[in-house]
């Protein structure tokens, strides 16, 4: 029971860390239009803060099981 | 080669394979051998949220926007992780409360009321009808597309095709067959669909491999990967708007997020996949990470799909919105053509699947049932009514796959469809507010969540609905330009004068500002009544308990039989007759018959008719069976409450009680001490005239008996006799007086006495004693009269007692007495002091109480013990204070006060 409410926490913060990286001035650092090995940064950002989510989420409810 | 008749195969063969799959789930599902019981399989069924407009819609709305597209996606991946908490809540309360749609939830959330569940569903169906419309449109769109493979022709309008002939008309045929089938088969109290979720998982995997699968062809094979796709993209100039703010802007992007994150678990289906058909709540874990890792693989593509595209077409007239599949099929790839038909297929018919379920439960729990309730009030219904109800689920399907129909033909290539996406999300975001906040806030009312549900869906009707009609030209133009009857403040787009932004996020601030305004106000208005403070509680303290609870007030009314019965006429008496059996097996009781008819036992009838009817429905058919209307609980209630004044009073009588007896054990404990004080005084006295007595009796005998005795020594016996009588009678007098004084009374003369005259004259009085003693006076009076009003004998009486306590104590031909009188605050102040051996700190206490007497020094002190207590009673009586200071072999001060006359 502990446990779980522990997790639930962390994926709070999981998504204050979303929250930051997508929906804060945070975003404006990399909203650029230059490339970085061959892709726009802004595209490489959006979607390394998405699978960076993605798999502190799956960490955080995975990760304790085994 | 792709004939129109070999795609219609293929079409019917992915639909005939989505059948056995569901077929083939469902029957192990009543072998009790679930395969949907997997989180994996309860994630992918999540993914019904992609639909044919993130399958098409996404290509489309990146290469008009750039990553404005993102949100829709990025605001369910942050949301999931709050599931853990929201969804769970959510998880809970249905299964403890058997709800089974989101109309149910909010009806249930507020008292179980009708009004709201019949409002939720039209909302949702107006809402969403269109967006059903959008995935026949898809379905449509791409088969006409695909039959004229490899050339890529764009299509007309939808109207020219006779309707009959029409695609759209046998897909949503075809469809509601397939939804009929899995939808309904039976009715269960949870109202899960097993075959279903295994088809729509299945679903989700086809329409991501076909996503994927053109997306690595666009990418990888069209072009050298990503890196040379987007040189070669901004070498055309079309990279403009792969940042946020070119794309719409950051006030979109937050609002989209919301938007998106809001209905993401508002949606009907959602709300139907995620909550109603979730089998175990361990599932949400894996929800948490996967659904929106699925999310982000199938968004992963969609830029260079959409970059591909805008490369190979530029310059014709293909619509962005096909690119998914015109792209292989202008490349000539069959195979691949025929996959992406298919993906689409899957996500539109996923969609069209789930939500048409979902509104189907709602439109018979929540709009029809409640009108048949009130019929058969008239009229008793027939006996077995489960038929019925799946007559009326069944007609809902169709008849809402026939209203999305009649909506794609009627708006075709209009804007009120192609922006039907967002304008639905809106909708269905106004549950939002009576959904979340009455999930965690107690104070919410049915009256705030009616007012709050119908002033958002008013505001997205004007704002949102009205303007897309007037696009589509079917409202005057004027009426978004200028306003209603030209008054400028009320444009819907720019209501109150707030333009500059997008039409979504305008809808969804003006909405939700008065949707969660009102809902605030009206619940503002008065305290929650009973039945919404009971369901408050369920709903709020949902993850406190472990068990399902919601158990109420109940009477004892209800038999058993009669509640089967009841569950019987909607259930049918097998499932009726299975439930009840498993129901009396869990809690031990071998046969139906032998159930108590406890309140237990009545809840569980309840739910389980709210699984097939709803709870608001429910509530109302086992209420009247029971006969426990809420004036009886409200009698109850009422009893109680003045079972409790009534203890109140006794409770108050009780302390009066005990503060009585308190007062007269204290009175009593103080008559006591009186009683015991009295007794010693009776002792002392007894013992201090005891002793003179025998000694007159003494000598008198002597005196008596031998009448020989010398002269000399007669005269010293006589001597002794006379003193001691003297002492006896003085002693008789201070205890009359003292007596005198404490009980109050004495006769006291008052008036005015100068006290600097008085200690003049005691000492006169007393110069005898002073001269026996070799001792001396000494005064320090003040010049000026000290008037005080008191008794001048009674006064005296101190000032000789004290005078004749010191020189009795000063050292025999050495004494020293000092009297002060002085001014002291209000009054005056006396104090006689001697160079006596003082008085131990130990006897200073004891030194006014009766017989006492000073033992300091070697010679017995002569005196009857009252002359201290007397003083006291004396000064006290006169409205002053006496006390005594002193330090062993120091001397001893006594000293009084006594308060000025007063002026007159």
């Amino acid at each position: 029971m502990h446990r779980s409410i522990l997790t639930r926490q962390r994926l709070v913060g999981v998504f204050l860390l979303g929250l930051l990286l997508l929906y804060s001035p945070a975003l404006m650092l990399f909203d650029r239009t230059d490339e970085w090995g061959g892709f726009p940064i802004s595209y490489l950002y959006l979607f390394g803060v998405w699978l960076l989510l993605v798999v502190l989420a799956a960490i955080t409810v995975e990760g304790g099981d085994r | 080669m792709l004939g129109p008749n070999l795609i219609v195969v293929y079409a019917l063969l992915y639909l005939g394979l989505l059948f056995a799959i569901a077929y083939w789930a469902d029957r192990r599902a009543d072998q009790r051998r679930s395969v949907i019981s997997h989180p994996t399989v309860y994630a992918l069924s999540l993914a019904v949220y992609c639909t044919a407009w993130t399958f098409y819609g996404s290509v489309g709305r990146a290469a008009a926007t750039g990553v404005g597209f993102l949100p829709i996606y990025l605001g369910p991946t942050l949301i999931a992780a709050l599931w853990g908490t929201l969804l769970l809540k959510m998880i809970r309360v249905s299964k403890a409360q058997r709800i089974t749609s989101i109309a149910d939830f909010i009806a249930s959330r507020y008292g179980k009321s009708q009004l709201l569940g019949g409002i939720v569903t039209v909302i949702a169906v107006l809402g969403v009808v269109p967006y059903i419309a959008l995935q026949l449109k898809a379905i449509s769109s791409s088969f006409t597309i695909l039959q004229s493979y490899p050339e890529v022709y764009q299509i007309g309008a939808a109207d020219t095709i006779p309707i009959l002939h029409d695609t759209a008309l046998h897909v949503a045929l075809v469809l509601a067959a397939f939804t009929i089938l899995f939808g309904t088969r039976h009715l269960d109290a949870s109202e899960r669909h097993e075959g279903m979720v295994a088809a729509i998982a299945f679903e989700s995997i086809v329409k991501l491999i076909a996503f994927l699968a053109v997306g690595v062809f666009a990418t990888f094979y069209l072009h050298d990967g990503f890196a040379d796709l987007f040189d070669k993209a901004e070498a055309a100039d079309l990279l403009k708007n792969v940042i946020v703010a070119d794309a719409g802007g950051y006030g979109n992007w937050v609002s989209l997020t919301l938007l998106a994150a809001l209905a993401v678990m508002m949606l009907p289906r959602q709300f139907q996949v995620a909550v109603v058909e979730n089998s175990a709540e361990h599932h949400l874990r894996r929800a948490v990470w996967m659904f929106p890792l699925y999310l982000l693989l199938i968004n992963i593509f969609v830029i260079p799909i959409a970059l591909a595209g805008q490369l190979a077409f530029s310059g014709t007239s293909v619509d962005a919105d096909t690119f998914v599949l015109t792209l292989p099929m202008v490349n000539h790839q069959g195979g691949l053509s025929l996959l992406a038909f298919i993906g689409g297929l899957s996500a539109a018919t996923g969609m069209v699947i789930v939500e048409t379920i979902a509104l189907s439960t709602m439109v018979c729990n929540d709009l029809v049932m409640p009108g048949l309730l009130r019929r058969w009030k008239r009229e008793p219904p027939a006996a077995d009514l489960s038929v019925l109800l799946l007559r009326i689920r069944r007609g809902a399907i169709v008849v809402i796959l026939l209203l999305g129909y009649l909506y794609f033909r009627f708006a075709g290539e209009a804007y009120a469809l192609v922006s039907i996406g967002l304008i639905s999300f809106t909708a269905v975001a106004q549950f939002a507010p009576a959904m979340i906040i009455g999930l965690y806030w107690r104070g919410g009312t049915h009256s705030g969540a009616l007012a709050g549900l119908l002033a958002g869906f008013g505001i997205w009707i004007y704002t949102l609905l009205l303007p897309s009609f007037a696009k589509s030209g079917w409202l005057p133009a004027g009426f978004l330009e200028h306003g209603p009857f030209g008054i400028a403040l009320l444009r819907p787009q720019e209501l109150f004068g707030l333009g500059g932004m997008s039409e979504i996020t305008h809808c969804l601030f003006w909405s939700m500002t008065f949707n969660i305004g009102a809902y605030l106000y009206f619940s503002f208005r008065r305290e929650p009544n009973v039945n919404e403070a009971t369901q408050a509680t369920v709903f709020v303290d949902a993850l406190k308990h472990e068990r399902p609870f919601g158990i109420g007030l109940w009477r004892g009314k209800a038999e058993v039989n009669e509640l089967l019965a009841l569950a019987r006429r909607f259930l049918g008496a097998d499932r009726a007759g299975r439930a009840f059996s498993q129901f009396a097996a869990k809690r031990d009781i071998d046969r139906i018959e032998r159930l108590p008819a406890d309140a237990e036992t009545v809840h569980f009838a309840e739910t389980l008719l709210a699984g097939a009817v709803g709870s608001a429905s429910a509530r109302v058919m086992v209420t009247a069976e029971e006969a426990l209307g809420l004036d009886e609980v409200l009698n109850i209630l009422d009893e109680a409450s003045q079972i409790r004044a009534y203890s109140h009073q006794l409770e108050r009588k009780s302390q009066q009680l005990e503060a009585a007896t308190r007062e007269l054990k204290e009175a009593n404990d103080q008559l006591k001490e009186i009683d015991r004080v009295k007794d010693d005084f009776m002792s002392s006295v007894t013992h201090e005239l005891r002793t003179p007595l025998a000694s007159i009796r003494a000598f008198s005998e002597i005196l008596f008996d031998d009448p020989e005795v010398e002269l000399k020594q007669r005269r010293r016996f006589l001597g002794i006799i006379v003193s001691e009588t003297k002492r006896l009678s003085r002693l008789v007098n201070q205890v009359l007086d003292l007596a005198k004084i404490e009980s109050e009374h004495a006769d006291w003369q008052s008036e005015d006495v100068d006290l600097g005259v008085l200690i003049h004259q005691a000492i006169e009085a007393t110069e005898q004693l002073f001269s026996e003693r070799g001792a001396q006076a000494s005064i320090d009076i003040p010049q000026q009269p000290c008037i005080v009003t008191a008794d001048r004998d009674r006064l005296m009486q101190v000032l000789l007692n004290l005078l004749s306590n010191a020189v009795k104590f000063t050292p025999r031909g050495e004494g020293l007495v000092h009297v002060r009188l002085s001014e002291h605050g209000p009054g005056y102040r006396v104090s006689v002091s001697d160079n006596g051996p003082g008085i131990a700190d130990a006897d200073q206490a004891h030194i006014f109480e009766k017989f006492h007497q000073g033992s300091g020094g070697a010679n017995k002190p002569v005196g009857t013990g009252l002359g201290l207590p007397i003083s006291r009673s004396i000064v006290e009586h006169l409205g002053g204070r006496i006390w005594v200071e002193s330090r062993p072999e120091n001397g001893a001060t006594f000293t009084f006060e006594l308060p000025r006359k007063t002026e007159t």
